[in-house]
């Protein structure tokens, strides 16, 4: 398969970038994205020019690293995947690509396609673990934990750190990411004592580091790798709010 | 007040503010639209409706409700233009190929519609509320007639109250009230003006077809379950405002909507008989002053 793509260059996170487009030839239909990608770079050596630098780890889409808004879409149009695990079959032989990187402030570009993503991590540092001594294993069967409310964290822990809701969000706001943080701890007994501490301390770092809010309108669910739903932003509001209610009747220290 | 400071900053905080504030307004609409609907029952319904509207409580009463709406539309205004002030902050540097992938039209213009809402709201307000918007004096009998004293300004012209067909007295007198009957059908006559209200009206639909899903999500009680359904429920209670509202203009437009001078005292009587009686109607509230 041929194509032509347009992809974002910036020599690093001081420099201007620009789209430059390149035209690759003979790509196997069962190659990945990113594999697409490492041809070009290979060409680009063979050229004498700088390779594409862009984040990947895994390639299996479990790790959360690779981060490429493909035609408008982070990590591309077939839902539910990973741009590692998108393969150019999805694409039309001859079609022009337009790869970027994520988009938003607190994001910097540190050199084409590779974005810094660590406020997410201080989101993380803020309010994502427990307060419970977890360093030998209890007894299995302690807690007793029903299967809807352990399919539900289950699913909120599906969350890889992407940052793709963020990229797909029009106003770069990380409410996906942070709600589903939220959502798989508060829903557990594990969670469950710092659970008001951790929704008012992790929205308060995410307003702080300059993502923007939730306009409800869903594109961060759809460009999630993960499918996590909106229902987690909606629990994330919820415990927001009787955090607020309780520390507003908490008697000051 | 430090807590309430913090929840008001931060994100979420001001949604539950558009949310609750959004919520209001939605009930607010809806008995809106339903009194307007009732000038299809004739002058003397609507009329004897907007009296009640005025007299039945006390002025402070009526104030203090029209302060509360226009104070829920402020926090409404608020929210929005600071969120989004803090949303376009958060991507200074825009893709340069973007496309939604699945949200809705309505979700991504509600800036758009409630710019242009808000508009409307002021027009809304001038035209029928304060009755001063220029160039609109109702000059269709029995709506606004001209003072005689020193200030020359324009006042409402009275009708009386009519209850079934005959007209009410209180300690002997007529019961007096405005015509809104007239008024609205004298407001909506103007083209333009009737245009601007169906977009308007069609544009709140457009608000609250996101809007009345989206509030339950920012207060924290939608699933995906309800989401499906709480996205219909928006669906059709938008078009249930509009086509309520819109239906106004339209008929008056097509004339099925006609003034009735005598504020419904006579609506059955002969168009000749009708214009001799409303002559001795209005010299008769000239008596009563």
């Amino acid at each position: 398969m041929n194509f032509t793509l347009r992809v974002w260059r910036q020599k690093d996170s001081v420099s201007r970038g620009e789209l430059v487009e390149y035209k690759i030839q003979d790509v196997s239909e069962d190659s990945s994205f990113l594999e697409m990608l490492d041809i070009l770079s290979e060409n680009l050596v063979e050229d004498g020019k700088m390779p594409m630098a862009f984040d990947y780890d895994c390639r299996e889409g479990i790790c959360g690293m690779c981060s490429l808004t493909i035609d408008g879409i982070p990590h591309g149009p077939e839902s539910g995947t990973t741009a590692c695990q998108l393969h150019m079959r999805h694409f039309k032989d001859g079609q022009t690509i337009t790869i970027e990187p994520w988009r938003a402030k607190p994001f910097p570009v540190v050199k084409d396609l590779i974005v810094d993503r660590s406020p997410l991590d201080k989101i993380i540092q803020s309010g994502g673990f427990i307060t419970t001594r977890a360093g030998s294993a209890t007894d299995a069967n302690t807690h007793l934990i029903d299967k809807g409310t352990a399919d539900y964290a289950m699913d909120a822990a599906a969350c890889i750190g992407c940052g793709a809701c963020v990229a797909a969000c029009p106003n770069a706001s990380a409410m996906l990411f942070t709600s589903a943080k939220v959502a798989h701890m508060n829903s557990l007994p594990q969670g469950k004592p710092e659970k008001h501490r951790r929704a008012l301390a992790m929205v308060s770092t995410m307003d702080g580091e300059g993502f923007g809010g939730c306009t409800n309108i869903g594109e961060c669910e759809a460009a999630c790798p993960k499918n996590i739903s909106l229902d987690v932003i909606a629990h994330l509001n919820r415990d927001y709010a009787i955090a607020q209610v309780k520390n507003f009747f908490k008697p000051s220290a | 007040m430090r807590h309430v400071f913090n929840f008001l900053q931060s994100t979420v905080g001001r949604k539950y503010l558009m949310a609750l504030t959004g919520l209001v307004l939605v009930f607010f609409v809806l008995g809106h639209m339903l009194g307007n609907l009732q000038i299809f029952l004739g002058a003397e319904a609507i009329n004897a409706y907007a009296y009640k509207l005025h007299k039945l409580l006390p002025a402070s009463a009526l104030w203090f409700i029209r302060l509360f709406l226009l104070i829920c539309i402020a926090i409404h205004v608020w929210t929005a233009v600071t969120l989004t002030l803090d949303n376009r902050k958060a991507r200074p540097q825009g893709y340069q190929k973007k496309q939604a992938i699945q949200a809705t039209y309505s979700s991504r213009t509600m800036r758009m519609s409630g710019i242009i809402l808000l508009s409307f709201i002021f027009f809304h307000i001038a035209h029928f509320t304060v009755r001063s918007v220029p160039g609109m004096k109702y000059n269709e009998p029995g709506v606004i007639s001209k003072k005689v004293d020193a200030s020359n300004d324009f006042i409402p012209t009275e009708v009386p109250l009519v209850k079934k067909g005959e007209a009410v007295f209180k300690n002997g007198q007529k019961i007096m009230t405005f015509n809104v009957h007239d008024m609205m059908i004298a407001g909506f006559k103007s083209k333009l003006v009737s245009l601007f209200y169906i977009v308007a009206t069609g544009l709140l639909c457009l608000h609250l077809t996101h809007g009345v899903s989206s509030m339950f999500q920012s207060l924290g009680i939608r699933n995906s379950f309800w989401r499906v359904r709480l996205d219909r429920v928006a669906l059709v209670y938008g078009w249930t405002i509009f086509l309520g509202f819109a239906v106004i203009p339209i008929a008056t437009l097509v004339g099925i909507l006609r003034a009735d001078p005598s504020g419904g005292l006579i609506a059955n009587a002969q168009v000749h008989q009708q214009e001799d009686i409303t002559h001795k109607l209005f010299t008769q509230e000239v008596t009563l002053k």
